[in-house]
């Protein structure tokens, strides 16, 4: 195992997995091995199962609109999550900038008569500033973002409260036109569901293909390095807030469209579920990894488990339950695969030559044009 | 020393002339000055805490100097971050990595500056395409779709060479780049260094590895404590000459150690081993004896202390105080056995720096001093005020936050949170760091007291003169492994420097590299 000078098969030594596989068999080894088909299939039996026990769950005109449209709030919530995780920040109060949105949008309808494009633009407009004011928190305070996103929960949450008082917004008030848009359909598709996996696709292209996307990886798969790169992290950060508050904006406007009713605990709690979804789907809650595509299939498990246990008879304590234990399996699940891979590689790193000081062997330390650079004398 | 413009009229690529920096009171760099000229590599060399590796973030953009001149290609220039540097030419290998673990190794190296195609969208085929131009001029073979996350500590440093080559740099700078590489990647880094260099780039290249920077390098700056010490050419100096410039400090401010009389084996280490870490680590340490741990920062010192004390799991190996085996991976089994442990980074994990002095010097023993289970106030003053008294702790009254004290009268506080307890050996790391001259000597004059009273102290220290004043033998360590123990007559600055670098010097190193070391030091 010691190594000499000018012997000859040099010992490259690196552990090589040089790309001996072709592209299709290498995308189909990342698919085989990729959470979101994990997710995916699981969700896939829950729907075959329940379907099952009650066809009308998918196959009636009515549960085939309602799986399809429950999940489009929460993937845009989702994806808009998943943008925060990323980076390594959390996001907790997108439920109350849906709350405040939807509200703003019934206000828009009662109290202006605007045409529904405009109102929909205005709540995004106002999710995104309330994203703008996480983010400047978070990116310039120098406080985590799970304490910061928590204050303002209470606080957009309490403005709401204020701001509604004790009035609600109920589907009368809101124009037939838009209130159609939550029940519309293309090929047979929720119109609303279409428009969440069009956001879902742009966000997710946009991760894998721009520079600033692939920097949100890098910044949270180790913000010092990425400091030390030279990446505007600040303004990363920053916009990643922006989009997740915008996305809350057009839940807020998606809810009032499938909902109607916007009452004071509207969005109340769905922070959480955002999260959930997120760490369901695979993204790492210490940022760097996971796809908005794992978080929407994640979201969809959610919605759907929530539909579906009803279905098959299960309490509704255990329904809850059964959300819990997904999600810490999901994380249990996370670390026994990285501990695993972190064992193997440290013990693999030990067996390979010409690195280091292999163990047990009183091989010479590592620099080796020590004896024909002979220094001193 | 040559004048700001090289002889041929080109101007210097780099040019820094008296540059300080200063974190709080410490002062890391206090007159750094390098020269390197375009189409050379110049080699700058240090202990351990010279200000090289400040210096190199000052070029960065990381720090913004205090004071002093920097100019690069002969123009005045003053980096707000690391991306003005990167801008203006600068390419720099950090000693600590800078990876992003889950990202693919081609990410990692085109980061900001992926190939784009159609659209602006990352061209993920050339860049992979690049990364395996680049290994192959390295010769090494790395899947550019891996991620970045469990490579080897060698191979994490090849990426980052491929990223610094790749940026096309006028000034390409190297901190301590062949730490962690072979002898045949090392070969190729040079190959490639020298052929930078023809192409009229500078290189700065850090090392503690004389037989490299001799082997490479045009030009040698050295630096001590802060502070620039001479330029030569290569050829015209000698490792002797560079070590004694490196090493050539004066010891009278520090205090030595008063001999004491050495008693019994307190601590038995017999065969440690921590895959990875450190390798069949094996020493004792007597009753009223102080053994330095010294070494290179980064060869697995602080590991090893960990790792007796209980902080750390280790894999082999047995630890035994006074003759009884201390149960692994529990520093309360460490406490329970006589040992007290003072950490490297006393505000992270030595003090509650938010609490009291009171509460800091009573928190190990506070199981001691409970009635029912609740624990007063008064109680904690009362254990705390002879240790603070003793150990002449300067502050106004118990009650202030330790926050509050200066680095030196901190570490005291954290001593005397460890004295409580009565230990029987003393552990501790780096223990005059971040302490101004004045506190160091009071603290050196303590631990000398302490090991007088037949204390065992085990120090790790990386700063040479507190080595050789303090201990009464130095235990060198280099890449996890113990390679030398010398005596305190036998411990020449000399010696340990050649032991912490592997650096055989005269006798080619051959069969076991502690006992050829050792050998050479006796000679």
């Amino acid at each position: 195992m010691s190594m000499t000078l000018g012997s000859d098969p040099a010992p490259d030594a690196i552990e090589v997995h040089p790309s001996e596989l072709s592209p299709t068999q290498r995308l189909l080894a990342t698919v085989l091995r990729s959470r979101e088909l994990a997710v995916g299939l699981v969700l896939l039996l829950l729907i075959v199962v329940t379907a099952s026990k009650s066809s009308s769950f998918v196959f009636g005109s009515d549960g085939w609109r309602s799986l399809l449209v429950n999940p489009s709030i929460l993937i845009l919530l989702a994806v808009g999550q998943t943008v925060v995780i990323v980076t390594r920040n959390v996001d907790l109060s997108v439920g109350s900038t849906l709350g405040l949105t939807a509200y703003l949008t019934g206000r828009l309808f009662i109290d202006t008569g605007l045409p529904a494009p405009v109102v929909v633009l205005a709540a995004v407009g106002l999710g995104a500033a309330l994203g703008l004011v996480n983010g400047v928190l978070v990116a310039f305070g120098k406080v985590p973002a799970l304490v910061i996103t928590l204050g303002t929960l209470y606080v957009y949450r309490g403005i709401f409260l204020t701001w509604a008082g004790s009035d609600r917004v109920t589907a009368s008030d809101i124009p037939d036109g838009f209130l159609d848009l939550g029940t519309a359909q293309l090929l047979s598709i929720p119109v609303l569901t279409i428009i969440a996996l069009v956001v879902l696709a742009v966000v997710g292209y946009h991760l894998h293909t721009a520079r600033s996307g692939r920097e949100l990886y890098a910044i949270g798969s180790d913000p010092g390095a990425a400091t030390l790169y030279g990446l505007n992290v600040t303004r990363r950060v920053l916009l990643a807030f922006v989009l997740s508050g915008a996305l809350a904006g057009l839940a807020g406007a998606f809810y009032v469209a499938r909902y109607g009713t916007v009452s004071s605990n509207a969005g109340l709690n769905i922070e959480l579920q955002a999260v959930g979804a997120a760490v369901i789907g695979g993204v790492a809650i210490f940022g760097g990894s996971g796809t908005v595509w794992g978080a929407a299939i994640g979201a969809t498990l959610l919605v759907t488990i929530n539909s579906a246990l009803p279905v098959l008879g299960i309490q509704d304590f255990w329904q809850r339950a059964v959300v819990g234990a997904l999600i810490l399996a999901a994380i249990v699940l996370d670390r026994v695969l990285s501990t695993r891979q972190e064992r193997r590689l440290a013990v693999a790193r030990e067996l390979e030559p010409g690195h280091g000081s292999p163990p047990g062997t009183p091989a010479p330390p590592t620099s080796s044009p020590r004896s024909d650079h002979g220094t001193a004398s | 020393m040559s004048g700001p413009s090289d002889p041929s009229g080109s101007p210097l690529t780099l040019e820094l002339r008296d540059v300080a920096k200063s974190f709080g009171a410490v002062a890391a760099l206090r007159s750094g000055t390098l020269e390197v000229r375009p189409g050379s590599i110049h080699a700058l060399v240090g202990e351990n805490g010279a200000g090289k590796s400040t210096l190199v973030k000052v070029i960065a953009g990381v720090h913004q100097r205090d004071a002093g001149e920097f100019r690069l290609k002969g123009e005045e220039v003053d980096f707000g971050s690391t991306s003005e540097s990167k801008a203006a030419g600068v390419a720099v290998i950090y000693q600590e990595p800078t990876l992003f673990p889950d990202l693919s190794v081609a990410e990692n190296i085109f980061m900001g500056r992926q190939p784009l195609g159609p659209a602006r969208r990352i061209d993920r085929k050339r860049m992979y395409d690049g990364s395996a131009a680049l290994f192959d001029r390295l010769g090494v073979h790395i899947d550019p779709r891996r991620p970045a996350r469990g490579l080897s500590i060698a191979d994490q440093q090849i990426i980052e060479i491929a990223k610094a080559i790749s940026l096309d740099a006028a000034l390409l700078v190297m901190d301590e780049p062949t730490a962690a590489l072979s002898g045949v990647e090392v070969d190729r880094l040079f190959a490639v260094a020298r052929s930078l260099r023809d192409e009229g780039r500078a290189l700065v290249f850090i090392s503690h590895r004389f037989e490299e920077v001799f082997a490479l390098c045009d030009e040698v700056t050295v630096m001590r404590d802060g502070e620039y010490v001479s330029t030569d050419p290569i050829v015209d100096t000698t490792v002797d000459e560079i070590v004694a410039r490196m090493v050539g400090r004066e010891v009278t401010d520090l205090f030595p150690k008063t001999p004491a009389p050495v008693g019994d084996v307190v601590l038995d280490v017999e065969g440690l081993n921590r895959t990875g870490v450190f390798h069949d680590v094996s020493f004792q340490v007597r009753a009223g004896e102080i053994v330095a741990l010294a070494g290179l920062v980064g060869a697995g010192r602080s590991e090893i202390a960990r790792a007796v004390f209980g902080v750390d799991a280790y894999d082999a190996g047995s630890v035994r105080m006074l003759g009884r085996a201390v149960r692994p991976g529990r520093p309360r089994a460490g406490i329970e056995a006589g040992m007290a442990f003072v950490p490297e980074d006393r505000r992270q994990q030595g003090l509650v720096v938010d609490g009291t002095i009171a509460r800091n010097v009573a928190a190990v023993i506070r199981g001691r001093l409970d009635r029912l289970g609740f624990l007063t106030t008064r109680a904690e003053n009362r254990a705390a005020g002879p240790w603070a008294a003793r150990l002449e702790v300067k502050t106004n009254a118990l009650d202030m936050p330790a926050t509050t004290m200066s680095g030196g009268n901190q570490q005291k506080v954290v001593l005397a949170k460890w004295l409580a307890t009565e230990p029987k050996l003393l552990i501790i790391d780096e223990p005059t760091r971040g302490i101004d001259v004045g506190t160091k000597s009071e603290v050196h004059r303590l631990l000398s007291d302490l090991a007088g009273q037949g204390l065992a102290i085990v120090m790790i220290s990386s700063e040479l003169p507190e080595v050789l004043g303090m201990a009464d033998r130095v235990l060198v360590v280099h890449e996890g492994r113990i390679t030398a123990e010398l005596d305190r007559e036998e411990a020449t600055a000399e010696a340990v420097m050649r032991a912490a670098t592997g650096s055989s010097g005269i006798t080619p190193m051959v069969g076991n590299p502690a006992s050829a070391s050792t050998e050479e030091v006796k000679a």
